[in-house]
């Protein structure tokens, strides 16, 4: 009798959940936002367009040859994409590794953003398989090709999106007010930060040794031995650039859910942020510089590959380096808001000169995107940018957490 | 304490985890060669007639269109997905002379260790094959083939990965591959490896005039089982010649090295600054 009772309690707790769950899935606020007008087109386009991907081939939708089996898929959407998450990582080192209390406020939402950014750009790799099916081979060991850098990198990616998911859980439990959940699931956060930073040291790397074989195919100035600590280095900063960025835009748009204090704390969090990039960029030009001096590159800078080589390190690593450093010395937050963007811009020419701009850059037909890829990569993107706001507008992500977290402590 | 002592073995375990999956995920690059046992093919372009016997012969073993074009000066026909080896015919500085085009079956295989299925896999006789039931598509190898031989079916919804694999079906039925059993000029040769380098040699030897001295495939990287006689000069018969001599999957093996030490040692660093900057915190935090 007693466990009867107990069950049917049990059950209509369950029914509520998902009655909430199912509230929440409702969209919330204003529908015909300009976001939403220039979105939903392109996803619809984009989304017709994967359909005949699939159908066709790859062929009917992309430019890729014979030669560029690689392009603004990989390139962009998974090799830049995830440079750009790279801010989740170090900022997990910062706060829980190195107790920098300072930044505990955007730490939920940086490690939203990354765990987002993999599971739709890194899960853009799906839409350039050719046989989809056997992705699964490499996991269940159909077979395991240990000795192929890519195969680390898949195996990483799926690692480290549980190890961010692990990290983040903390505050889904929050949203649904799972009290026992949340104390279980903080509980690992550590663990999964540890995991996690192991990880990305080695799959942000991994991307650039992916290019390592494709020694003669990559253009001299920027293919070395140093690809994988390039693109190491090279996401500290550009995962930073990326927090910056979000930050300064969610900051307007979701300004009613953040609290006096944070919002007063995110500009020494963004002069901190500027010091530490400075500190990485130079660095990173550093290495770039050595490599050059290394390999005796001096008679390609006046070709025009070489200017375009010296555009990228100049314009948009050493350039916005100087304004890092000069901003937050003079405390200037519209300047860092500009570094921030010239370095993103920078990452960017970077990715697509390794992996698309230089690669064969000698072939007698250079592959050009078809505009369908360009809609497919913003459909990703966008899709991305739906989940993130439908997240934030739910879970306590920018607001604070629910106050039986407080009293819990 | 008791908490902190609790979350430093949960910590421990996770480190142990890393290290389980590190080792797991070791990395192993492809074993050397074992070159007394791989087979390959000799291609003597003194000998070759341009005929396409090789071609015609490729296409109906593998059911693939038959060849309409004919080798021309001037033009260069490369290999795609629905014809796995090519004639070209070069205007040299020593007269006209006709090269085929195929994968190298290299000793170290970079498409082979780029993959990450081992669909591209280098079997024990020496050909390089694919395995249908393995690949996924992701066409890595053909980023990673110095000589740009995986082809892929870009118009089809199910695409194979199409290049030559020295006929291994055949070699396991005892037969010779179709192009050398095809050839009508003698200029294909199969055999192991080491006895097509002997025997390449001796033809130099006994004819140096007739022959450049290099026999292309030897070192070209790592080696490769096809070879290539030449009476002319290599740069002016289409080959590339800017490769390196030691294999490809070598690039990729600093890095793989380091995987599994970063695995060791990257959670153990952590760890120790994690609990060395907890301590300080708590002992700020008690003299405020
Ligand atoms: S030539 Fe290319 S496809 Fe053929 S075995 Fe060598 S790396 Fe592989
Ligand atoms: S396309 Fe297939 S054969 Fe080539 S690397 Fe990928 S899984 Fe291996």
């Amino acid at each position: 009798m007693n466990n009867a009772a107990n069950l049917v309690a049990k059950d209509n707790q369950e029914k509520a959940t998902w009655k909430f769950i199912l509230g929440e899935l409702k969209p919330k606020g204003k529908w015909l936002t300009p976001f939403n007008i220039i979105s939903i087109p392109i996803i619809i386009l984009g989304i017709v367009l994967i359909v005949i991907r699939f159908w066709k081939g790859l062929g009917s939708v992309t430019n890729l040859t014979q030669e560029v089996p690689w392009g603004l898929w990989i390139g962009f959407d998974v090799v830049t994409g995830v440079a750009f998450a790279g801010g989740a990582y170090v900022l997990t080192f910062m706060v829980y590794i190195l107790n920098m209390k300072k930044y505990h406020s955007i730490v939920r939402v940086t490690v939203l953003n990354g765990f987002l950014a993999y599971v739709f750009y890194a899960g853009a790799l799906l839409l350039d398989l050719g046989r989809p099916l056997n992705v699964v081979n490499p996991i269940i060991g159909n077979n395991f090709g240990v000795s192929s850098v890519l195969f680390l990198v898949a195996w990483h990616f799926l690692l480290y999106m549980v190890a961010q998911l692990i990290e983040f859980s903390p505050t889904i439990a929050e949203w649904l007010g799972a009290k026992r959940a949340r104390k279980i699931l903080s509980g690992m956060t550590i663990a999964a930060v540890i995991f996690g930073i192991t990880l990305s040291t080695l799959h942000q790397s991994g991307l650039g040794a992916l290019y390592l074989m494709a020694k003669e195919k990559i253009h001299p100035l920027w293919y070395s031995e140093f690809i994988p600590i390039m693109f190491f280095v090279s996401s500290i900063f550009a995962g930073l650039s990326m927090v910056i960025f979000e930050g300064s835009i969610t900051h307007k748009v979701f300004s009613d859910q953040i609290s006096e204090k944070n919002h007063h704390n995110h500009n020494t969090i963004i002069h901190g942020l500027a010091k530490i990039c400075t500190g990485a960029m130079f660095a990173y030009l550093f290495l770039q510089i050595l490599v050059f001096i290394h390999e005796k590159h001096w008679n390609l800078i006046n070709t025009g590959m070489g200017y375009w080589y010296l555009f990228e390190i100049i314009g948009f690593v050493l350039i916005p380096m100087l304004l890092f450093f000069f901003s937050y010395r003079k405390n200037n937050l519209l300047l860092i808001k500009v570094a921030a963007i010239m370095t993103m811009i920078g990452i960017i020419l970077n990715r697509l000169n390794v992996t698309v701009i230089g690669f064969k850059w000698d072939a007698a037909v250079r592959y050009v995107p078809t505009w369908m890829e360009l809609v497919v990569t913003l459909t990703v993107i966008f899709i991305e940018i739906w989940v993130f706001r439908w997240v934030i507008n739910r879970m306590p992500v920018l607001r604070e957490s629910p106050t039986w977290v407080k009293t819990e402590r | 304490m008791s908490i902190n002592r609790r979350n430093f073995f949960k910590v421990l375990g996770v480190t142990g985890l890393t290290l389980a999956t590190g080792s797991a995920l070791k990395a192993k690059t492809a074993s050397p060669e074992s070159e007394k046992e791989f087979s390959g093919i000799l291609f003597d372009s003194t000998r070759c007639l341009g005929c396409q016997s090789c071609e015609k012969a490729c296409a109906k073993v593998n059911n693939l269109p038959k060849p309409t074009e004919k080798p021309e000066v001037g033009v260069i026909r490369e290999t795609n997905e629905t014809r796995r080896t090519v004639i070209n015919t070069y205007n040299t500085s020593k007269g006209e002379f006709s090269i085929k085009k195929q994968c190298m079956h290299c000793n170290e295989p970079a498409c082979a260790a780029a993959c990450l299925t081992q669909a591209m896999y280098k079997t024990k006789e020496g050909p390089v094959i694919w395995r249908a039931d393995k690949c996924m598509g992701c066409r890595y190898c053909m980023v990673s083939c110095p000589f740009d031989v995986p082809k892929f079916e870009y118009h089809s919804s199910n695409p194979q990965i199409v290049k030559c694999t020295m006929c291994y079906d055949r070699l396991l039925e005892g037969k010779i591959p179709a192009c050398v059993y095809a050839c009508t000029g003698d200029a294909l040769h199969f055999g192991t490896r080491k006895e097509l380098i002997k025997e390449a040699r001796r033809r130099i030897q006994e004819n140096p005039d007739d022959y450049e001295d290099h026999i292309y495939g030897e070192h070209e990287a790592g080696g490769t089982s096809f070879l290539y006689l030449t009476a002319g000069p290599i740069n002016e018969l289409g080959f590339k010649n800017t490769l390196q001599n030691s294999s490809y999957p070598s690039l990729t093996k600093g890095f793989l090295y380091s995987v599994p030490t970063i695995f060791v040692l990257w959670p153990s660093i952590l760890l120790g600054i994690y609990e060395a900057t907890k301590n300080n915190n708590s002992k700020s935090e008690s003299h405020e």
